[in-house]
């Protein structure tokens, strides 16, 4: 089953171009609840509600405001902010190559093939051409009214343009300071070595099943046909480890014999 | 133009507390978002510009509902909904709604970037660091990540557990299921590219090519834009509503909104947030715990500015010391 793709685009790479398609790489499969009223289990919409009055001010009549650090507000509209918005394009310019360590999962947002539209030459040469250079195109583009960076690299011998983070969204670990607390005890340490080399396992994520998926659309569909609420089970919370050496001794011994 | 602005004054909470455990061992830890908004909020105003709050009402109410009033559906024919209780949803696997069981340690270069979705920082929680500091050292040491699956807020993840600068954070990661490869997406098979052609590329690529990244090129040109226009009207006076003379709306605008990364620097050092105290001068610390403060000796207040951290105390006087236990809301 081919997917659709969303969007068309012509990739501009110094002074040539590559005319591509753009696909989702990643589906959907979450399921989607609704906001519901209890009252009559309907679901509710929502709206703009002005605290001081109780009165819903219409979409129309809204404004955005920024406001400043002393509480003055600035009052923006909507043609204002529209103004300011990217100018629409085809194009996806790549500003640079670089070496594919400098950018990594920090930065990841959304991923996306590219694949060829038309005849697939300046595709094809341009896939190869990255995949013998081993690195990867910073690209920007404008894509329904907003702007994007990505990074464009190979996977499985494709195309895949990954758009990133912003600065300001990304919570820098250089920026916060781990938990202190006493050195920890080098024979602790070396058994916990030994417990995570005993479960060293070589990545198979297709061995993980979202089975809880399933289990809320048995719980829904046995609500709907009207069958018992469910008994609910508690369990009780797992007490934490205070004698940190004896709980890695067991484990070891545990792991030991299963394995 | 996207739904940027925040109506509602955002207080950050946890988005799942638990334990994770390795063996026979766990560590108590709160799941905070590594990822926030960008830093520009507009808030939704009406044409005179006085805030205004989302609320929902149901088909039939003019008056909006409250948070009790409001329950999740799901919609299993069309217009025919069941609904989900919170409770329903943990209880359908109730060990992984408050465990995360790392079951297997792999390589940390054998995850690919398409199966990164959303990150998360563990804060320790409880009387002690150990466990986590153990666990932190070990995966660095090892280089390697965690995978197991857990339940958070009605949806199962697949995550990664990474530790980095002796801070472990949660990687969720998508489903298998999830991915498409080239083939589902129906990509052509590669064909040898033209000579001539591939040359030309690979010039093109070695004249772009820099050596690092320029962090510039990740900054929010769009936000950055919508500040200076704001910041025009504001020096012009065009289009601009004082603020109020009212404090309690200042404090609302301004101090309920806590950086994320304050709140996480406090919590990896084990502490819980204080309650802010109100923007600038605004209020008159209560009269009856003044006079409670001022009957006290002033090693007494001392002893107990030493008991709250307060700064800078070792050189107040008697009144300063009142004055910031009074501000501690004491």
């Amino acid at each position: 089953m081919a997917a659709r793709a969303m969007w068309k685009a012509v990739i501009q790479c110094g002074q040539s171009e590559v005319p591509v398609k753009l696909y989702s790489a990643i589906e959907d499969r979450n399921i989607h609840f609704r906001v519901l009223s209890r009252k009559d289990k309907q679901p509710v919409h929502g709206a703009m509600v002005n605290p001081e009055t109780g009165k819903i001010v219409p979409h129309a009549e809204t404004r955005r405001a920024y406001v400043a650090d002393n509480g003055d507000r600035a009052i923006l509209d909507a043609s204002e902010l529209t103004a300011l918005e990217p100018e629409p394009s085809r194009n996806i310019d790549i500003v640079a190559f670089l070496p594919n360590e400098l950018i990594d999962h920090h930065w990841y947002d959304r991923p996306y093939y590219l694949g060829p539209d038309g005849n697939g030459a300046a595709y094809f040469a341009f896939t190869e051409a990255i995949e013998s250079s081993a690195l990867q195109g910073l690209a920007r583009w404008v894509m329904r009214g907003k702007a994007y960076m990505g990074a464009l690299r190979l996977h499985q011998g494709y195309p895949l343009l990954m758009s990133l983070k912003l600065s300001d969204e990304v919570v820098a670990v250089e920026n916060l300071e781990a938990p202190g607390g006493a050195v920890l005890n080098p024979k602790e340490l070396d058994m916990a070595r030994q417990l995570i080399g005993m479960l060293a396992a070589e990545l198979d994520l297709s061995a993980f099943q979202d089975a809880y998926r399933d289990r809320v659309l048995n719980l829904v569909k046995a609500k709907a046909e009207g069958g018992p609420r469910l008994k609910l089970v508690k369990g009780s919370p797992k007490k934490p480890s205070d004698d940190l050496e004896r709980a890695l001794h067991a484990s070891l011994k545990s792991a030991r014999k299963s394995a | 133009m996207a739904e940027d602005t925040t109506e509602e004054n955002e207080i950050i909470k946890p988005f799942w507390s638990g334990v994770v455990t390795f063996g026979l061992v766990s560590v108590p830890v709160s799941l905070f978002p590594a990822t926030r908004g960008t830093t520009l909020r507009l808030r939704m105003v009406d044409a005179e510009g006085s805030f205004l709050q989302r609320r929902f009402f149901g088909t039939d109410d003019s008056k909006p509902l409250d948070a009790e009033d409001l329950v999740r559906g799901y919609e299993f024919e069309k217009d025919r909904f069941v609904t989900v209780e919170d409770d329903e949803l943990d209880a359908l696997d109730p060990e992984k709604s408050r465990e995360i069981d790392l079951k297997q340690f792999v390589e940390l270069d054998a995850l690919s970037p398409l199966y990164f979705e959303r990150a998360y920082f563990l804060v320790p929680n409880g009387s002690t660091t150990k466990a986590y500091r153990l666990l932190a050292e070990t995966l660095t040491r090892e280089e390697r990540a965690g995978i197991a699956t857990f339940v958070m807020r009605g949806k199962e993840y697949l995550c990664a557990i990474i530790a980095e600068r002796g801070i472990l954070s949660a990687q969720t990661l998508r489903f298998a299921d999830e991915v498409r490869s080239p083939e589902a997406i129906g990509l052509p098979g590669r064909v040898k590219g033209d000579v001539a052609a591939v040359a030309r590329f690979a010039k093109a690529i070695k004249a772009l090519k820099v050596k690092t990244l320029d962090h510039a090129e990740l900054e929010d040109q769009r936000s950055a834009r919508i500040v200076k226009l704001a910041e025009k009207k504001l020096r012009a006076g065009t289009d601009v509503v004082l603020a109020s003379p009212d404090a309690t709306e200042v404090e609302e605008s301004s101090t309920n909104v806590v950086d994320l990364m304050e709140v996480l620097k406090e919590r990896l050092q084990g502490k819980l947030r204080a309650r802010r105290a109100p923007a600038g001068n605004a209020r008159k610390p209560a009269t009856a715990a003044v006079d409670e403060l001022k009957s006290k000796s002033k090693a007494e207040l001392y002893e107990m500015a030493q008991s709250m951290d307060v700064r800078g105390r070792s050189a107040m006087s008697k009144a300063k010391l009142i004055e910031a236990l009074a501000g501690q809301g004491h």
